[in-house]
């Protein structure tokens, strides 16, 4: 069932209706897909039959999963390689098959040998067969991230970011996990700084730009280190782009945010849930009903239609 | 006057009835100054406890993590750096040399923590 909501006030003069766009925004986290083109916003309900209809050849999808947390057992999830199963399977009864797989960090729990090769193990049955990481903090232990660039930093720099173009869409990957300085938040760093400054430099402003890192790149909640200290740099870089998508993980938990020409958002664990900000004493495992853990996990569907301002981003729980 | 008295008595079980429900007080460790305190140190709930430890040059402080997520013990000098510690793990260290040394988790740098040794 479609319905379609008009621009009445632009008080702003920012070509967006901030009613109906808090209306959106509310959806949101039922699975309603809100599409921002132009300061028109569309709703559509979630259905069976994908959203978007038929997929145009200059279309773009793909799928963000993160912090899969392999090997971890504890009462929130004791079996994080069947939630994990489950997202797969999830991604391959999408109506639109997405083209490449989005890991945003957190891969494994303590990052042991063991652990990375069963998530690669589980992701080999995914139908997309092309897949992109970036690491999450635990996936950075006892080698400073080591092992993680060996296994998944073929092309990368530095501690593993790197960039790459699909369908004219540019894709960049940041580390925002290493060097963290006590009590401090995520961090970038100046030589990630300078790479990202020359990697964007050359690009058309038309051109949409996706950015994807483990921590938020925005203030979510600093108190429990939900945000990166020197983002605000990284963001600088890319004002000149009309369309700006930011996809992060590490707070599991699905959250959006849309500043200017930048939407932000979070993607839900594929093995336990944590408290909403400030909710509980500490940001750990939240141990919900057993029946209900499928339903606070999920994957991210992401899809860019040329000539599209924004990228269409849907969350779907696992059950 | 009977009615006050009744009241009172109620507020007094009451009083008496919350200070009985209310958490038990964590044990403190010696509070006098200069005096060291044990030489344990329990990592739960995205905290180091106690925050401060004291403790007397040779003394071997072990960290425990009874979280059910991993923690780090590493310190901000260089002096030690503990591998990471999953459930139930635990992370000693001997301070031979006296100072005050702060510390923190590094995959959850909020976390802070020191140890003074006199």
């Amino acid at each position: 069932m479609k319905s379609k909501d008009e621009l009445i006030h632009d008080h702003n003069h920012d070509g967006i209706d901030r009613r109906g766009f808090l209306k959106c925004m509310a959806w949101a986290g039922t699975g309603a897909l809100c599409v921002i083109q132009g300061g028109v916003l569309k709703s559509y309900s979630l259905s069976p039959r994908s959203p978007w209809g038929e997929k145009g050849t200059g279309d773009l999808s793909f799928v963000q999963i993160s912090d899969s947390h392999m090997g971890f057992n504890k009462a929130a999830n004791p079996d994080v390689v069947g939630t994990l199963k489950a997202a797969v399977d999830k991604i391959n009864g999408l109506a639109t098959p997405p083209e490449f797989l989005l890991h945003t960090g957190d891969i494994s729990h303590l990052s042991k040998p063991e652990e990375f090769d069963t998530v690669d193990q589980i992701l080999k049955s995914a139908t997309a067969k092309e897949l992109f990481f970036v690491p999450g903090e635990h996936d950075m232990l006892n080698d400073d991230g080591k092992q993680y660039l060996e296994r998944y930093g073929k092309g990368s720099q530095g501690a593993g970011w790197y960039s790459f173009d699909k369908k004219g869409v540019h894709f960049i990957g940041l580390v925002n996990v290493l060097n963290l300085k006590a009590g401090g938040l995520g961090t970038l760093g100046p030589e990630q700084l300078e790479w990202m400054k020359r990697d964007v430099e050359h690009l058309k402003h038309s051109t949409p730009i996706v950015v994807f890192a483990h921590i938020p790149l925005w203030s979510v909640y600093p108190e429990w280190g939900w945000a990166t200290e020197d983002s605000e740099q990284a963001l600088g870089l890319l004002k000149k782009f009309g369309s700006v998508t930011v996809l992060n993980g590490h707070i599991h938990q699905t959250m959006q945010k849309v500043e200017g020409n930048v939407t932000f958002h979070t993607a839900a664990s594929t093995a336990f849930p944590q408290p909403q900000p400030g909710k509980a004493d500490s940001p750990g495992p939240m141990k919900v009903p057993a029946d209900q853990l499928k339903s606070v996990l999920g994957i991210t569907d992401v899809r860019h239609v040329p000539g599209q301002h924004a990228l269409a981003v849907i969350d779907s729980p696992l059950g | 006057m009977k009615r006050i008295c009744v009241c009172i008595a109620a507020m007094a079980i009451s009083l008496v009835i919350m200070a009985l429900l209310a958490e038990p007080r964590r044990v403190s460790a010696r509070g006098q100054q200069g005096a060291p305190d044990g030489t344990e140190v329990k990592i739960d709930n995205f905290i180091f406890g106690p925050e401060t430890l004291k403790v007397s040059v040779g003394a071997t402080v072990t960290w425990t993590n009874r979280d059910d997520i991993p923690h780090t013990v590493v310190s901000t000098t260089g002096a030690f750096k503990s591998k990471v510690l999953d459930t139930d793990e635990k992370f000693s260290f001997t301070f031979s040399k006296p100072g005050t040394y702060p510390y923190f988790c590094s995959i959850h740098p909020k976390m802070t923590g020191k140890v003074v040794v006199q």
